[in-house]
């Protein structure tokens, strides 16, 4: 077959349980066609033949019982592997390798799945276009020249471009989703506490949360049934009843409410994210939901309170970064020279800037001002989601404010960079789900993707109704594959 | 300077001043493994062998809260009289340093654990209470050691994670007597509940020591420095001593009191600056976001509660009313769980007809001397309580004098041997037959008639003679009561 790579997880799984490909075959193809995809540099780190070894290791004793027999897939570089070489996009960790493994992925490998390897990301995921990277910038499979979105840029690149079936990346304030809304495919951000931090190179503890990125909604729907797992090594895994989503997905979402909030109509929205909503709104009614309008009054701050938050945890999660124990270390005179030259020449200007928010609204003095407001903020912000999620089931809104933009663009205008996030990081500060599923495209032909915004541990349902509208709107990427010569 | 019999003053001219003393005592949980992570907290292990990817901070490692460090952390609380606060918070303390693996302490700021509190200290005048602000969870940091190499430093991160109550008294202390007594309640305190071994040398207990001096008699709180880190009490007491002389002095010189952080420097006996409140670093506490607010139930405490033993203050009521000792003696006894259990033994092992005052005697004394000159603690003791007691009932029914006693208590450390079969073996056993030492004592009175003629016409100091030859004819076995008996009678 020599279609391989073009195969959803669904089919990849059916044709190897029927016997119609092995492991081995589907590896190769994913193998090749990511070998020929080194321009989209989607990847950080390779693990081919050991890919290879594992394949031929499945076909010799397959056991077709797992969920994932034999499925190659690369993951995020912000998931620590055990053995191989883990960085965060940074050159901090160039030579990190890992003696342990993340939770989340353990449990891929757990259902037969093969590592091909490591994903391109901003730099410590702080990053909304993947340009923060220390390994250079991702180009995204839509089009030449064009971020892929970030912080899990590389991973988005990867499954648009058919170089892994399905991917996980991370989500602190959209790095999922918005990325899966530039590249055309489907990114699940999980409830906070639904998948285990253990092993995950942290950015904003209170914030982070690894999920699944898929071509559609039922590869989505499986991989997250798979990784999310209560896990007693992290103390914010929550231990509640998860569904077999993909099993129990359903189209049918008759009578299901879904509101419509007024905030998110932002200034300066361009014109065809309101139609795209507006479409988005109409496939709903046509599935038999019903559309209620909704308010969420705290959403014009969630913005910067996310970026008095975020920094702030980062500031203190990438103290450890300081070349004593592990990672790069440059020479210096003393124990402090060494840890300002080790931070200054191991971090990137992203990474230093977040740093210096974080730090200067936790020093004494500013705390109260920025972290402690923002914190109520914060409260406010999931007061308003608790609100309306009386009334209504799930929420519907545009995933970004426009759709990708050129490498480069916005490198320079950091304010216009996190103002992507807008429509992303009010879920995050809220611990909701939240699913992006590609929706259309804009007059240049680039996706465009819808949020849905569920009930905190309800998954399922945003799945349901992604995997509904999904079928409506019956999105086709344009990819034409220019980068294989 | 002088100091009065009660008050612990420092005099210049004519001015006294009065010391004002807090602690911030750091005293290591007694636990099997550390605060957030499975490694041992075992002491003496060979460099950077009980440390987990946790302790190390390596990235994506979370902390997991050890429900048994909470558990001694509540009972210390109960143990100091304080408020178990049902509700607290780990926060992160932000500095960087090569022993701190994370970049950041785990701690409690705002909500400890615990809150306030108070211990009672028995002080020479009486009773003294010192009021206790909070009580915290912490983390330790690891060691660096700058005196392997001179171009390195290097690190044992062993310690790394271990868990440590912090323990903040209010400025309650007035003098170093007082500290030594409140470090050693409160260590009393912990050994009982088995909380915290108190051992100084290993590290297990240690200080910061906030001192400030005030003219007496003034209600305002001087500008207090702060020694660091001192561990052991005389260390303390050498501080305190040297730092409010030096305020003194620098008040009398009419110049202010900088709030500083200082150490001590055992050798000089001084204490040095070591940063200002300027360079005092901005720790940036912040709720850490990978660990939950800490909730406890009241039936959780409730339980903990049951399960405290006896402790050194009821102790003490209750020995000074069973046991009728002096509430000086109940002190001792009390002031070391160990010697409270060979005590507690020693008195039920002694039956009914016990001499507990007699006990005690030989405790803090015989016993106490032999401990002293082995350094071995009670827990070591050569003689078991079971023999203690023995011996003290053989004593009380005549069998040997007290003198014999001593003889046989020597005996009894070799091995801890039984006295009975030593006083059988080596013939000690008390002569106490009236008919037997009268047939002794005429032929001592025959012996020495002129003597006796003279005792007789009132030279009554050769009573003692008299006696000292029968005792010596009885190989120091008579039993000397009989003897001045028969002897006032034949004389």
């Amino acid at each position: 077959m020599s279609d391989i790579t073009k195969q959803s997880l669904s089919e990849l799984v059916k044709n190897i349980k029927e016997k119609k490909l092995s492991s081995n075959e589907v590896t190769k193809a994913f193998i090749d066609r990511s070998e020929k995809s080194k321009e989209l540099n989607a990847y950080i780190s390779e693990d081919y033949s050991s890919a290879l070894e594992k394949a031929k290791k499945f076909d010799e004793k397959q056991n077709l019982d797992l969920k994932l027999p034999g499925i190659p897939i690369a993951v995020k570089d912000l998931f620590c592997t055990k053995n191989v070489r883990t960085t965060a996009g940074s050159k901090i960790l160039n030579n990190f390798v890992p003696t342990y493994e993340s939770t989340v992925t353990q449990n891929i490998w757990n259902e037969g799945a093969i590592l091909l390897g490591k994903l391109n990301c901003d730099e410590f995921a702080m990053g909304s276009s993947n340009e923060t990277s220390f390994f250079g910038n991702v180009q995204n499979p839509v089009d030449k020249n064009l971020v892929p979105g970030g912080s899990s840029g590389g991973s988005a690149s990867a499954v648009a471009g058919q170089l892994t079936p399905i991917t996980i990346g991370t989500d602190t304030g959209g790095s999922i989703r918005q990325p899966a809304s530039f590249t055309g495919i489907v990114g699940l951000k999980p409830t906070y506490g639904s998948c285990s931090r253990y092993g995950i190179v942290a950015f904003a503890s209170s914030l982070d949360q690894a999920g699944p990125m898929a071509q559609n909604v039922k590869d989505c729907a499986l991989l997250q049934e798979i990784i999310s797992t209560y896990d007693s090594k992290d103390s914010t895994s929550i231990d509640f009843k998860r569904n077999e989503y993909s099993k129990e997905l359903t189209k049918n979402i008759k009578g299901k409410k879904i509101g419509i909030p007024k905030e998110y109509r932002v200034d300066g929205m361009p014109k065809e994210i309101e139609e795209l909503w507006q479409k988005g709104i109409q496939y709903a009614k046509d599935c038999g939901a019903e559309i209620i309008d909704i308010t969420l009054p705290h959403t014009s701050y969630a913005l910067p309170a996310y970026y008095i938050v975020a920094p702030a945890e980062a500031s203190s999660n990438l103290a450890r970064y300081d070349g004593v124990k592990y990672g790069f270390r440059a020479k210096g005179e003393n124990l402090i020279d060494m840890y300002e030259k080790t931070r200054s020449e191991g971090f990137g200007a992203e990474v230093q800037r977040r740093i210096m928010i974080g730090t200067y609204v936790l020093s004494s003095g500013y705390y109260d001002a920025y972290y402690l407001k923002a914190q109520k903020v914060r409260k406010l912000i999931k007061n308003d989601f608790d609100e309306v999620y009386k009334k209504v089931d799930a929420i519907l809104t545009p995933s970004t404010p426009s759709s990708a933009f050129k490498i480069g663009e916005k490198k320079d205008d950091p304010v216009s960079m996190y103002l992507n996030d807008i429509f992303t990081v009010p879920v995050n500060l809220a611990g909701l789900p939240g699913i992006s599923i590609p929706a259309g495209h804009d007059s240049k032909g680039y996706p465009l993707g819808l949020q849905i915004i569920g009930k905190a541990f309800d998954e399922q349902n945003i799945l349901n109704i992604a995997y509904a509208m999904e079928e409506k709107i019956s999105f086709k990427n344009k990819i034409n594959d220019w980068w294989i010569k | 300077m002088s100091k009065d019999k009660l008050e612990y003053l420092i005099s210049r001219k004519d001015n006294q001043y009065e010391v004002i003393i807090g602690l911030e005592v750091h005293a290591q949980v007694t636990s099997e493994s550390k605060l957030f992570s499975t490694s041992s907290t075992k002491f003496g292990a060979e460099p950077n062998t009980q440390v987990s990817l946790v302790d190390a901070a390596f990235p994506g490692m979370l902390p997991v809260i050890n429900e048994f460090c909470v558990k001694q952390a509540i009972k210390t609380g109960i143990g100091l009289n304080a408020k178990i606060n049902n509700r607290s918070v780990f926060d992160r303390k932000n500095y960087f340093y090569a022993d701190l693996p994370q970049g950041y302490q785990i701690s409690q700021f705002k909500d400890p654990i615990v809150g306030e509190g108070k211990v009672i200290l028995d002080m020479p005048e009486g009773q003294k209470e010192i009021g206790i602000e909070r009580l915290h969870l912490e983390q330790d940091a690891g060691k660096s050691i700058h005196d392997l190499d001179p171009q390195s430093t290097y690190v044992d991160l062993n310690r790394s994670g271990v868990a440590l109550m912090e323990i903040v008294s209010k400025p309650d202390l007035r003098s170093p007597d007082e500290v030594s007594a409140y470090i050693k309640k409160l260590r009393s305190i912990m050994r009982y509940l088995g909380t915290c071994d108190g051992n100084m040398q290993e590290g297990s207990l240690r200080a910061d020591v906030n001192v400030s001096v005030r003219a007496k008699g003034s209600k305002n709180l001087g500008t207090r420095c702060e020694i660091k880190n001192v561990n052991s009490i005389k260390f303390m007491q050498m501080a305190i001593d040297y730092e409010a002389n030096r305020q003194v002095d620098l008040i009398e010189e009419g110049e202010s009191i900088d709030q500083e952080t200082r150490l001590f420097d055992t050798k000089k006996n001084e204490t040095r600056s070591m940063r200002s409140k300027e360079d005092a670093h901005d720790y940036r506490y912040f709720p850490d976001p990978d660990l939950l607010p800490l909730e406890v139930s009241n039936e959780f405490i409730k339980k903990l509660k049951s399960e405290i033993p006896e402790l050194p203050d009821d102790k003490k009521k209750r020995f000074i009313k069973d046991f009728k000792v002096s509430p000086y003696e109940a002190n001792i006894l009390v002031s070391d769980i160990d010697t409270a259990k060979y005590f507690e033994e020693v008195v039920s092992k002694m039956g009914k007809n016990k001499d507990i005052k007699l006990a005690v005697n030989w405790i803090t004394g015989e016993l106490f001397a032999v401990l002293n000159n082995k350094n071995l603690e009670i827990s070591q003791s050569p003689i078991s309580s079971k023999n203690l007691a023995i011996l003290v009932n053989l004593i009380k029914n005549g069998t040997i004098s007290g003198k014999i006693a001593k003889t046989v208590f020597e005996l009894m450390m070799d091995g801890d041997k039984d006295p009975q079969k030593i006083v059988e073996e080596k013939g000690l056993k008390q002569q106490s037959d009236p008919k037997a030492l009268e047939a002794l004592i005429e032929k001592i009175i025959n012996d020495n008639r002129e003597k006796a003629i003279e005792y007789k016409q009132g030279k009554e100091k050769l009573f003692g003679f008299f006696v000292g030859q029968a005792m010596k004819a009885s190989g120091g076995k008579a039993n000397p009561q009989l003897i001045n008996e028969i002897l006032k009678k034949k004389l």
